[in-house]
């Protein structure tokens, strides 16, 4: 018999969606890194199997190529005993006309208890909450948010240096484009973490707004920090004048030996993947599994999008 | 309260009499604001002024009007509006985008050519005119392409189209991106005495932005439109009104620095005019915010420094006019995701209850904010309207200003209903709309 979450914690878990950071209280964050703690746990166990959602139907909603998410995803609403379809529609079925909220209604007549939606633009999952009548998990919409990687990396750090609250987190890369940045940057600051940003001035938005200190230098972003997170550099950013190179941005903005050797001794390194290997990270440093937790994050998402299915099913509607 | 509308017949008996008594009569370049009572004989004004019909005697045969003591003024313009006719008629036609219009208290509007085939032919100049004598409520006039097919390469045959009737030039929506063609277009329409209308946005800088570029599409995560796009446009573009000494015209300025550069031009004496919005000096990005897809429109919502400029650059007639962009959508290019959504509000009939807001806050005279909507926009594309005179084409709107009333775009006659002040209190509203002295609407 596996154990059950205490009762007050779901009762106090009163989402019915899960759209962004945004909206989430610390006590609500806590709750979800609490419950995923014990799956990490029982994810480690020869049977992983759990029926608490025996029964619910989990729609994975793709409209961007996904691998790691959508199989995450796939993976927890399974282990706690759901049916899960994966839906991956083409831009070019998006093409021909049928607009996001047909779509949406469409999947809505075969009543899933969960939507998990993938999107090119920001704000769709919250189009698509709107119309239908299930749960809607944002699994990253646009330049806008991706909840459960934020909520992963902070189990992944919690795990490793015991809490997050005034601990200082890098995050350097392509901040402008980046979804995991906006979901970062709010959740770490929601848990009081001290949070700096680095990017090239072209790849910087105006983040007067998050609380958090930006930065074009990299290695005095880096310095004295806890945690480096990279992020990716999509090529066709590389394609349009935000950098003038792959190895020159290598050169200012790659994380290295050197560059790591600013943050603190112990500092960890965190990237949501995929990792380009000698753009936005050294290989060897990437690999380095002292340091490096490129491979935790992936185990802890599967435990966090475990807990965040439970609590929304949970929680009162 | 019940709208009635009525289309012109275009067969007044020239010799109908129509008396507007009990009037508060109000004409914002001669300063007129009195009492008194207006004539129109057939189309035109005849009379008017504070001793008419003083002894009570209207003449034989006349219909009295009793205006109860509201606003008397000339006929407001509104002189960038889309009616999506030809090629878009589910969202809006002549008929209903000119039913609006009277709604509105607006006799004579400006169409964009931007319809499907774009307005860069004569062929399409006289469709409109046809389409406008058989299904318009008010005077429809229309812009004409700068560039074939708002291309951006050749110009049209500007001074064909003048002649055909066309009020000005325009590629709206789409930006005459190449300086050269932009100089030649200014140079030679100047022969023909009409205007160059810019939609200013420098398409390399906005980039498919979705939404003014600052802290809000930050935290929204959407690409964004930085005020420069709109200020590098307005600046090359004065600097090659003063080369070809050509008529420059920048439709709905939005941004505080190129409002500066207009200012500017101006003290130089250079021919440039400016139109805003009522949304520009309304609303700001934080309208967005949940995705608004409804406060979606190019150029975007600005910041409250771009708002405040607005409300600066109209007061010292650095913006000479008001003017909606009027843009009907359907439902189906609106409820998608932001990025996805189409651009624009519709506007005719919530003008001027936003406009005067201005006046009923105190932040500007009657005469300035009716002088934005009446005789300012006639010069700029010059037409003979927005002025009470006699022997004027009798276009007049009655206005009570203190009407209050709570704006609900699902009572608005535009076949669209795509703005975003739904259930906002407004003060001030046409109760009567006359042009070419038949009466095309009435409130109550």
């Amino acid at each position: 018999m596996k154990a059950k979450p205490a009762a007050a914690s779901l009762k106090s878990f009163s989402h019915r969606h899960l759209l962004g950071i945004d909206g989430l209280s610390r006590r609500d964050v806590y709750t979800i890194l609490d419950l995923a703690k014990t799956y990490v746990a029982k994810n480690r166990q020869p049977d992983k199997k759990h029926a608490i959602l025996k029964g619910r139907t989990l729609i994975n909603l793709f409209f961007e190529d996904s691998t790691r998410t959508r199989t995450s995803f796939e993976l927890a609403g399974k282990r706690l005993g759901a049916d899960v379809i994966n839906m991956s529609v083409s831009a070019s079925s998006v093409k021909k006309g049928e607009t996001l909220i047909d779509t949406a209604m469409t999947l809505n007549a075969m009543h899933p208890d969960f939507i998990s939606v993938r999107h090119s633009e920001s704000g769709a999952p919250h189009l698509l909450a709107k119309k239908v009548n299930c749960s809607v998990i944002n699994a990253g919409d646009g330049w806008h948010e991706h909840p459960t990687q934020a909520l992963l990396d902070a189990l992944t750090i919690r795990e490793h240096k015991g809490k997050i609250e005034g601990l200082k987190v890098a995050i350097c890369g392509d901040i402008l484009h980046s979804r995991v940045a906006r979901s970062n940057m709010k959740l770490l600051n929601l848990l009081g973490a001290k949070v700096n940003v680095i990017a090239p001035p072209t790849l910087m938005p105006d983040v007067s707004s998050f609380g958090v200190k930006a930065f074009h230098d990299m290695r005095k972003g880096i310095e004295g920090c806890d945690v480096v997170m990279t992020l990716r550099l999509k090529t066709e950013y590389m394609q349009s004048s935000f950098v003038p190179s792959a190895r020159e941005y290598f050169h200012f903005w790659g994380l290295d030996r050197e560059k790591m050797s600013y943050a603190k001794k112990d500092a960890i390194i965190l990237d949501p993947g995929p990792i380009i290997r000698g753009l936005q990270i050294d290989s060897e440093l990437a690999d380095d599994i002292g340091r490096s937790m490129i491979l935790e994050q992936v185990e802890m998402g599967v435990a966090v999008r475990q807990a965040v299915l439970e609590l929304l099913a949970g929680g009162e509607k | 309260m019940k709208q009635t509308f009525a289309l012109p017949t275009h067969k007044l008996d020239p010799h109908k009499k129509v008396a507007y008594i009990n009037a508060r009569l109000f004409d914002a370049e001669s300063k007129l604001d009195i009492k008194g009572a207006l004539l129109t004989i057939g189309d035109k004004i005849a009379d008017f002024g504070p001793g008419l019909f003083k002894d009570g005697k209207t003449p034989q045969g006349a219909t009295v009007v009793d205006c109860k003591g509201h606003l008397l003024c000339p006929g407001l313009l509104d002189i960038q509006v889309h009616f999506r006719e030809p090629g878009q008629e589910h969202k809006e036609t002549i008929a209903t985008g000119s039913k609006s219009a009277a709604a509105g208290g607006v006799t004579t509007v400006a169409c964009m050519p931007n319809t499907k085939p774009v307005i860069d032919d004569i062929a399409v100049v006289a469709f409109m005119q046809k389409r406008a004598l058989e299904t318009a409520y008010v005077n429809v006039r229309t812009y004409a392409a700068i560039t074939k097919g708002q291309k951006g390469e050749e110009i049209t045959e500007m001074g064909l189209l003048a002649e055909a009737g066309a009020v000005g030039f325009t590629d709206d929506g789409l930006p005459v991106m190449n300086a050269g063609v932009m100089r030649k277009a200014l140079a030679y329409s100047k022969q023909f005495g009409v205007p160059v209308a810019q939609h200013a946005e420098d398409l390399h800088l906005s980039c498919g932005g979705a939404m003014n570029e600052g802290k809000i599409s930050a935290q929204l995560g959407v690409a964004g439109v930085p005020n420069a796009a709109e200020a590098v446009m307005v600046e090359r573009d004065i600097i090659l009104a003063e080369l070809t000494g050509g008529q420059y015209h920048v439709l709905h300025i939005s941004t505080a620095e190129a409002i500066d550069a207009v200012r500017r031009a101006k003290k130089k004496g250079l021919r440039v005019t400016a139109e805003a919005a009522p949304h520009h000096f309304t609303l700001t990005d934080e309208a967005v915010l949940e995705y608004r897809t409804f406060s979606k429109m190019n150029p975007p919502l600005r910041a409250e420094r771009d708002r405040l400029a607005v409300i600066e650059g109209l007061k010292d007639s650095t913006i000479d006019a008001i003017a909606t962009d009027h843009a009907p959508h359907d439902q189906e290019s609106k409820r998608v995701p932001l990025a996805s959504a189409a651009n624009g509000i519709v506007g005719l009939e919530t003008m001027l209850p936003l406009s005067l807001s201005l006046y009923h806050k105190k932040i500007m005279p009657l005469r300035d904010v009716i002088a934005a909507m009446t005789y300012k926009p006639a010069d700029i594309i010059h037409v003979p309207a927005g002025r009470l005179k006699k022997g004027a084409r009798a276009d007049l709107t009655l206005i009570d200003l203190n009407m209050e009333w709570t704006l609900d775009p699902k009572q608005f006659v535009s076949k669209s209903l795509n703005s975003p002040f739904d259930e906002w209190k407004t003060k001030g509203r046409a109760v009567r709309t006359v042009v070419g002295g038949e009466t095309v609407y009435t409130l109550g």
